[in-house]
């Protein structure tokens, strides 16, 4: 993975400096705290509900096993021993003291981390699938492109002060894993039908928030060697153009929707014209300088499948299962990319305590060549895993309750903190998702049911993904109490689609009675084979609304 | 309004006027709206700028760039970025002349607006009391170098980068 | 400058997060007539009238302005065995913690039990 050189170490500990600098002008009140929010925000420091946040960037959700054990350290001495992991691959802290926070930075820059940009009106921390460099299906590693953008982004003079926050990813598989079409702009590496070269396909003006929509491309095809101009391009054109006059009409979605798709291209291909390229662009020896850090781990020459494995499955089927459902397919033969899932039952979907970093740090040195991934699904995975090892990471993750066989199904439920933690939000999150993880403990009725995203958001601001979740669910206040919208049909792949609202608002109780009925809808018409997604896709919603509505006891 | 610039105070040369009558203003600066009539008043030893806000379209500004010695972009809040792109705006289309940033800026921009081709900030009575011009010196080096090429800033990482990379070719042959 | 917010329906409390540590306080009596920060909901001042609204109102934005606080605004509250407790479930969560992890924030006691005052 990509390793800081003394530029980029001394760039990190000036930026936590500069935050110093700034919580002291905030104290002796150089600054005011409307001025001050901004500035704490670009470090990742938010107040939430019950205290101060901090959001730590985890650059296209890769992690050493050193970075993980740091955050474990941070979580413990000025935490409260856990941490979360978000949908966008970051790590948030709920409960740091403000006056602790350079000393956090401090030790976060000893590992070569930190948390700029990881809030505010500026270009977020880059995010990309978390099976870069591994996934069978992947035409380039997306890594360098992600790095790329992450070092250009940082501190941009020009883009720090946007109309709203802006969020990249990149994908370099056929396969989506990284949700490119609800973001701002969204880079897939692709090659030229004609000449094979590799080059990006751009999309712009996805997101979730109040008014969810699909990116739209905007470039089929640009030259690698061109991204940075082509982003400032981009950038300057929103920059300049988006709208100010209302919060919620600020993304760049709303002004690629109120011009179109079409006059956006054309402004930021002129812009792009006009640009003088070679003066923006990195030289081609600094994108090789930076690809050379992703070079695959040397692998051993290893059979297609293991022979110790498919012996330990026969002889544990709760292992067996396990290893069907957790792991992805891997480049290199004999090996697997392994998902840890941060989805016990009874924890809030993406905790993950110091102790079990610890341990998942440990058994990367031991079995994954000393790294980790988060998914935006809020799991950790273990990219380099020999398939014979997998037994006795089985056993070390279950002694720590991260054994359990539910990725891709219906309890791996994306949630973001809501009302326990979100000064934003309308009702809670977590709750809602314990208890459906619940009602849906069964591992064989959840292997029966299969693949199946449900996502929860507390509030409009979609942070959960609700939109873009099979089953989404959306937490509101209706007269004083907690009530839950149920969506249908989303979809955050390759297929992107937002989803659909079946009926009226439910009291929390009723939701996994819903979700039931929603399941049992599915069951009942599916065709041998079929997923979750592909019967709705199939039949429509009308089958689950009627279903839906018979039993829902609105509370509007 | 105070006025500084990447080296500190600096005594403003300027004189607004309200309207397009310039007089004999030696240095004279305009509102928008009022440099259309302004500017064929202007003989050969008075110097005309002018303040734009930050919605000004490039495709007019540009036409007159070359007959204004200043152009000063109005900053409603420090938290509209508009002037920053403006500015790239400006000097990207060859405008030469001084650039200036208008508004209650904070100084922990002042790096970015020096780097987006501001020469100076004319800042809000109120805001320059708070924010006294040490703070200001002291935040533009906070960060000593950007990763960003084209920004003014010839020793950014990247091309630092390059020339560590040339001057080891150089070495090994 | 962040101003208070408007007024809510009485009876009510003025809370706020404390500037440094983030810790949600209450505006409570002092030992003399002058208010003072409290970690502990029980021991919130209730405003039962215009003027004593009024008093805790202006004790928000001199402690804004005074930078030892932020978001601070008042909160409707009903008498429950004595305490106040907000009438709103979001309010209500911000005395308690999260609804998730009884072991962490108030309703574990974070903060209040070592020493009363903040
Ligand atoms: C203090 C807590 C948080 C606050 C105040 C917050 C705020 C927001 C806001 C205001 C939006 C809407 C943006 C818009 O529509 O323009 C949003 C969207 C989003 N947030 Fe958060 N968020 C928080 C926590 C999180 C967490 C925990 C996650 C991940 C689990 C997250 C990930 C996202 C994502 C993925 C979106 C939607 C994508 C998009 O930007 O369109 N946020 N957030
Ligand atoms: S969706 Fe709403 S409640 Fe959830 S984290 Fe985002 S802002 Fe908070």
């Amino acid at each position: 993975m990509y390793r800081y050189d003394e530029f980029d170490e001394r760039f990190v500990r000036e930026r936590v400096g500069q935050f110093r600098d700034q919580v002291a002008r905030r104290l002796d009140g150089s600054l005011t705290e409307d001025e001050f929010k901004p500035l704490r925000l670009k470090n990742g420091v938010y107040l939430q509900l019950h205290a101060y946040m901090l959001r730590i960037a985890i650059p296209y959700g890769t992690l050493s096993s050193r970075q993980l054990r740091q955050l474990a350290l941070i979580g413990e001495r000025y935490d409260r021993g856990y941490g979360h992991f978000t949908t966008r691959q970051n790590l948030q802290f709920n409960w740091p003291k403000l006056r602790d926070i350079p000393a956090i930075l401090d030790l976060l820059a000893d590992v070569e981390m930190h948390g700029i940009q990881t809030s505010g009106n500026c270009i977020r921390n880059v995010t990309a699938d978390h099976f870069a460099g591994v996934a069978q299906d992947e035409i380039e590693d997306p890594r360098p492109t992600a790095e790329l953008i992450r070092q250009w982004s940082s501190l941009h003079p020009e883009f720090s002060y946007l109309p709203r926050k802006f969020k990249i990813a990149v994908t370099g598989a056929e396969h989506d894993r990284a949700v490119i079409k609800a973001h701002d702009i969204g880079l897939r590496l692709r090659r030229h039908p004609d000449t094979g070269a590799v080059g990006y396909e751009i999309s712009v003006g996805g997101g979730l928030g109040r008014t969810p929509m699909i990116g739209k491309v905007v470039r089929d095809h640009l030259p690698k060697g061109d991204l940075l101009a082509y982003l400032e391009a981009i950038m300057r054109v929103y920059n300049l153009e988006g709208r100010r006059d209302n919060k919620y009409k600020a993304r760049v979605k709303i002004l690629v929707h109120e011009i179109g798709a079409e006059e956006f291209t054309r402004r930021v291909e002129e812009e792009f014209a006009r640009l003088d390229g070679p003066s923006v662009n990195a030289d081609p020896a600094e994108v090789e300088r930076i690809a050379a850090y992703f070079a695959p781990p040397a692998y051993e020459t290893l059979p297609e499948t293991s022979r110790t494995l498919d012996a330990m499955k026969a002889a544990n089927p709760a292992f067996a299962r396990w290893a069907e459902v957790n792991t992805a397919p891997h480049k290199a033969p004999g090996y697997t990319a392994l998902t840890i899932s941060l989805k016990p039952l009874g924890q809030a979907p993406g905790d993950a305590t110091s102790d079990q970093m610890r341990l998942v740090a440990d058994i990367a040195d031991e079995f994954s060549h000393s790294e980790i991934r988060v998914t935006h699904a809020q799991n950790l995975v273990l990219p380099y895993v020999r398939q014979r090892d997998l037994f006795a990471i089985w056993q070390r993750l279950g002694e720590a309750g991260l054994a359990s066989a539910n990725v891709g199904l219906i309890t791996d439920i994306i949630a973001c903190p809501g009302l326990d933690y979100c000064a934003l939000a309308t009702a809670r999150s977590i709750p809602i998702a314990q208890a459906i993880q619940q009602r849906f403990a069964d591992a064989a009725r959840e292997a029966e049911i299969g693949a199946l995203n449900i996502k929860i958001s507390g509030c409009i601001n979609a942070c959960g993904h609700h939109h873009v979740g099979h089953i989404g669910i959306l937490g509101l206040e209706k007269r004083g109490i907690e009530s839950y919208q149920i969506t249908l049909g989303g979809d955050a792949t390759e297929n992107a689609a937002i989803g659909e609202i079946l009926g009226p608002g439910l009291p929390a109780e009723e939701v996994p009675d819903a979700i039931e009925r929603i399941v049992g809808v599915y069951l009942a018409q599916r065709v041998e084979g079929e997923s979750f997604i592909d019967t709705v896709r199939r039949i429509g919603l009308a089958p689950f609304k009627s279903a839906f509505q018979e039993a829902a006891h609105a509370v509007a | 309004m105070p006025l500084l610039d990447r080296n500190g105070t600096k005594i403003d040369a300027w004189t607004r006027s309200e309207g397009p009558a310039i007089g004999n203003l030696s240095q004279a600066l305009v509102p928008w709206e009022a440099l259309a009539e302004a500017l064929p008043q202007k003989t050969r030893d008075q110097r005309i700028g002018v303040i734009v806000p930050n919605t000004v379209r490039i495709a007019e500004l540009k036409l007159v760039l070359r007959q204004l010695s200043l152009v000063a972009v109005a900053f409603p809040a420090y938290s509209d970025g508009r002037g920053f792109s403006l500015a790239k705006h400006i000097r990207n289309h060859g405008f030469t002349g001084t650039l200036r940033a208008s508004g209650p800026l904070i100084a922990d921009q002042f790096a970015y607006a020096l780097s987006c081709g501001f020469d100076e900030i004319e800042l809000p009575d109120t805001l320059a009391a708070r924010q006294p011009v040490e703070q200001w010196l002291k935040a533009r080096d906070l960060i000593s170098h950007g990763y960003q090429r084209g920004y003014g800033d010839s020793r950014n990482i990247l091309d630092q980068r390059r020339a560590a990379r040339a001057a080891d070719q150089v070495r090994a042959s | 400058m962040a101003a208070v917010p408007k007024r809510p329906p009485l009876p009510a409390i003025l809370l706020a997060n404390d500037l440094l540590d983030g810790d949600v306080v209450f505006a409570s009596g002092g030992a003399t007539d002058a208010i003072v920060w409290t970690r502990d909901p029980a021991l919130a001042l209730v405003a039962t009238d215009d003027a004593a609204a009024t008093v805790l109102e202006s004790f928000a934005a001199a402690e804004l302005a005074g930078n030892r606080v932020v978001d601070a605004y008042l909160v409707d509250v009903e008498i429950q065995s004595g305490a106040p407790v907000p009438r709103h479930f979001r309010e209500r969560f911000k005395t308690l913690g999260p609804s998730n992890r009884p072991d962490l924030g108030k309703q574990a006691g974070d903060g209040i039990e070592n020493g009363r005052r903040a």
